[in-house]
């Protein structure tokens, strides 16, 4: 007090440094600064104590303590025969486990299952953990060549034709739209009021479709030619290999640059033609075990991941349409999501599965599984959607005009600038829709697909193994599942963005 | 007197209803270093703007190095290349390290090795003498070295011409005369410079002309001395008096 009192002052000697009063660090110093530092907090640590008493432990009683742990059937989980009250029925969770993991898979094709399950986790946790190389390979892996094993796996059946034809069958079936949209207004002309004026219109709609259908002749013919040649796959596979070889080359920059984008084409193609022969694709595949057999958690994991993997550039790409400055875009993107957020995800996958098979034309059908992934796709893209424009919406206009003014493309400024900051400020809202996702997928059991929750409640009328507790048990494990992984995206996701939010750090 | 390597004739730009610049003409010749400045809501970063097509206009005519820029902005991305635009809020990209800021555009418009690409973006930054911060996030640097980094990214296009659009006005002012003395090294190498700014000391030191705009119009012109000791206009005396004092 003294030392400063008058105008000017100087330090002599340094004060040296001493522990605090009171004890701010360690389990006592806890108890001090933050349980019970004032009347409300002794108030509120009481509550939670108690609070964790009446929850954890009659969890862990029912879970763990007055658990049944092995039996054959239900009488080995009736309080009368083994005397105490009885928690959780493990011995049923044990006996069922199979049927909530595949449904009704076949036994002896459950093997391709447990397949994908082990190609999947090979192939993604290399790709979540930071460190590893070669993401760019993984990536490609995962997103392109997984989706089609794991169909041919889990569905089974081969292929008839290759790239070839089915480029052909498709720009054929393009065709024959236009061709029956022509006629069919050609057909209204004759009772219409502007007959003359449909009839042109028709007459043109026609035209088109016939031009196209000279355009593509020989694209068919050759489809035809190889078709009837026997070995029609690896024949379709080589025209194949050999033109999308030849514009990878083209593309990659020609005899200068092009050896590098000709190399990884060829390579690619000789790792399809492996698969295709290993899994024997060219002659039939694996038998086919149809969607309405396949169950349980396996059924929950295709359309959540399905779920996933689509909604993102679904809700991408729709988010930057709802800025486009070209309105036809605009108003698409802004129908469509106010569209798809309107409209409960119940009456999506009733109206996917029920009514659009009636508004599809004559022997045009969509399995039933894929009608439901579409819907959910396109249901949680639509909000996604949202959640990305929310992150758009954050970044400076600054940033879109230095990068124009660097001489960026609009596609380059958006990849490489603007979607990398958005979609880093949004990853908690994405990753919110990601497990609301998750445990949405259970929707999917009112329209006949039984995943693990339906599976678990099919379980429940089998006599054998009813007792009182059969019901908590199998909610509790289905409860356990969703939750580990939720809790397990929950937390990379928290890694992710503290990870990727470095540069936001001093 | 070698051709002007940017010509601006007849420019006339409207927001809605708003007559933002009116009739502009201006030439600048390679190697010129104008200064333009004015009250605010003038105009001329407007100008500056429509240099590099990142405002359209609607009418006259921008020639970059003998690259037109019409109201239909036909040839934008090829003018891009040619100008190089420093901003007042500096714009740097916050996800990328100072070194990618700076080889990103080489690479991706460029099409430039990324060895390559960054060989010489670490030369651009050691000109403005921050190789050492290289590898860290701009968020992590002071004003005035996310702003001498902003320039690097600009040089490493290789410019014939470069835009500042105040770049000192948002720095503390401590570190106006860091930025300021990389723009002076800059004009020393005979950079073609089109500078809005408030600093009239850098008007003075370096300038070849000094631009007065208001209202959208270009009011006087003339050589920082005859400019600054005899202003014609009475809006120029009102304003220098304004700002000189």
């Amino acid at each position: 007090m003294n030392d400063i009192a008058s105008s000017s002052f100087v330090r002599r000697d340094l004060l040296a440094e001493r522990p605090a009063p009171v004890k701010t660090t360690g389990f006592v110093g806890l108890m001090r600064t933050r349980l019970f530092n004032s009347p409300t907090n002794i108030l509120l640590t009481v509550l939670g104590a108690l609070l964790l008493w009446f929850t954890i432990v009659p969890s862990v009683r029912f879970l763990m303590v007055d658990a049944v742990w092995s039996g054959k059937d239900r009488a080995a989980c009736l309080t009368e025969n083994v005397g105490f009250a009885v928690g959780a029925c493990w011995p049923y969770i044990q006996a069922k486990l199979p049927q909530l993991i595949y449904g009704f898979y076949p036994e002896a094709e459950r093997w391709r299952v447990n397949l994908t399950f082990v190609l999947a986790v090979v192939l993604l946790v290399p790709l979540l953990v930071p460190r590893l190389p070669a993401k760019g390979l993984n990536a490609s892996l995962f997103f392109v060549a997984f989706p089609v094993v794991a169909f041919f796996l889990l569905h089974g059946g081969g292929i008839k034709g290759f790239g070839l034809s089915w480029t052909a069958g498709l720009l054929e079936l393009f065709d024959d739209s236009i061709i029956g949209a022509g006629q069919a207004l050609l057909d209204l002309s004759k009772t219409s009021a502007v007959g003359p004026l449909l009839w042109v219109v028709g007459n043109f709609v026609v035209l088109i479709g016939t031009a196209i259908h000279w355009l593509i002749l020989p694209l068919t013919w050759l489809r035809d030619q190889i078709q009837a040649a026997g070995q029609s796959v690896w024949a379709d596979f080589a025209v194949t290999a050999v033109i999308v070889s030849l514009i990878a080359f083209g593309l990659g920059g020609g005899l200068r640059t092009g050896w590098r984008a000709l190399a990884s084409s060829i390579v690619a193609f000789v790792a399809i033609a492996a698969v295709i022969k290993l899994m024997g694709l060219d002659s039939g595949g694996l038998p086919v075990v149809a969607t309405n057999l396949w169950g349980g958690l396996l059924v929950t994991l295709v359309v959540s991941v399905t779920g996933i993997v689509t909604s993102l550039p679904i809700g991408i790409a729709l988010a930057l349409g709802r800025r486009s400055t070209i309105p036809l875009i605009r108003i698409f993107s802004i129908a469509f999501i106010e569209f798809w957020r309107g409209v409960p995800l119940i009456t999506v996958l009733f109206f996917a599965t029920y009514m659009l098979p009636l508004f599809l034309p004559g022997n045009f059908t969509v399995d039933g599984l894929v009608r439901a992934l579409i819907g959910i796709a396109l249901f949680t893209g639509a909000y996604q959607a949202e959640n990305v424009r929310g992150g758009l919406a954050a970044i400076q206009r600054g940033q879109g005009e230095a990068a124009a003014a660097l001489g960026l493309s609009w596609w380059k400024t958006t990849s490489l600038i603007v979607l990398p900051q958005a979609l880093r400020h949004v990853i908690p809202n994405l990753v919110n829709s990601f497990i609301s996702l998750f445990k949405d997928t259970s929707l999917v059991s009112i329209v006949a697909l039984f995943d693990l929750l339906g599976s678990l409640r099919a379980s429940f009328s089998d006599p054998k193994w009813s007792t009182p507790s059969t019901a908590f048990t199998g909610f509790a494990f289905a409860g356990i599942i969703y939750f580990i992984f939720c809790f397990g995206m929950s937390r990379y996701s928290l890694f992710v963005e503290h990870r990727l939010n470095a540069h936001r750090r001093n | 007197m070698s051709d002007p390597i940017v010509k601006i004739s007849g420019l006339n730009k409207w927001y809605g209803d708003f007559h933002v610049l009116r009739d502009i003409d201006l030439d600048v010749r390679k190697g010129e270093r104008i200064v333009i400045c004015g009250p605010s809501g003038s105009g001329k970063s407007t100008l500056i703007r429509c240099i590099n097509a990142l405002e359209e206009f609607q009418e006259g005519e921008i020639v970059v190095d003998g690259i037109e820029l019409g109201p239909n902005l036909k040839h934008v991305d090829a003018v891009r290349r040619e100008v190089g635009m420093v901003f007042q809020s500096f714009n740097l990209f916050p996800h990328l390290t100072v070194l990618d800021n700076c080889t990103l555009a080489p690479i991706w418009v460029r099409n430039i090795p990324k060895k390559d690409a960054e060989a010489a973006a670490m030369k651009f930054l050691e000109r403005v003498k921050i190789p050492h911060q290289a590898n860290k996030f701009p968020g992590q640097m002071s004003g005035g070295q996310q702003q001498r980094v902003a320039i690097a990214r600009a040089l490493t296009m290789n410019p014939k011409v470069m835009l500042f659009d105040e770049p000192t006005s948002a720095l503390d002012p401590e570190m106006v005369k860091e930025v300021l003395d990389t723009m002076v090294d800059l004009a020393e190498e005979g950079m073609t410079m089109l500078v809005v700014t408030h600093e009239m000391g850098f008007a003075r030191e370096v300038a070849n002309r000094v631009v007065f705009m208001d209202a959208g119009q270009i009011i006087e012109a003339n050589t920082p001395n005859e400019f600054f000791a005899a202003p014609q206009h009475a809006r120029t005396k009102l304003f220098l008096s304004q700002i000189l004092r």
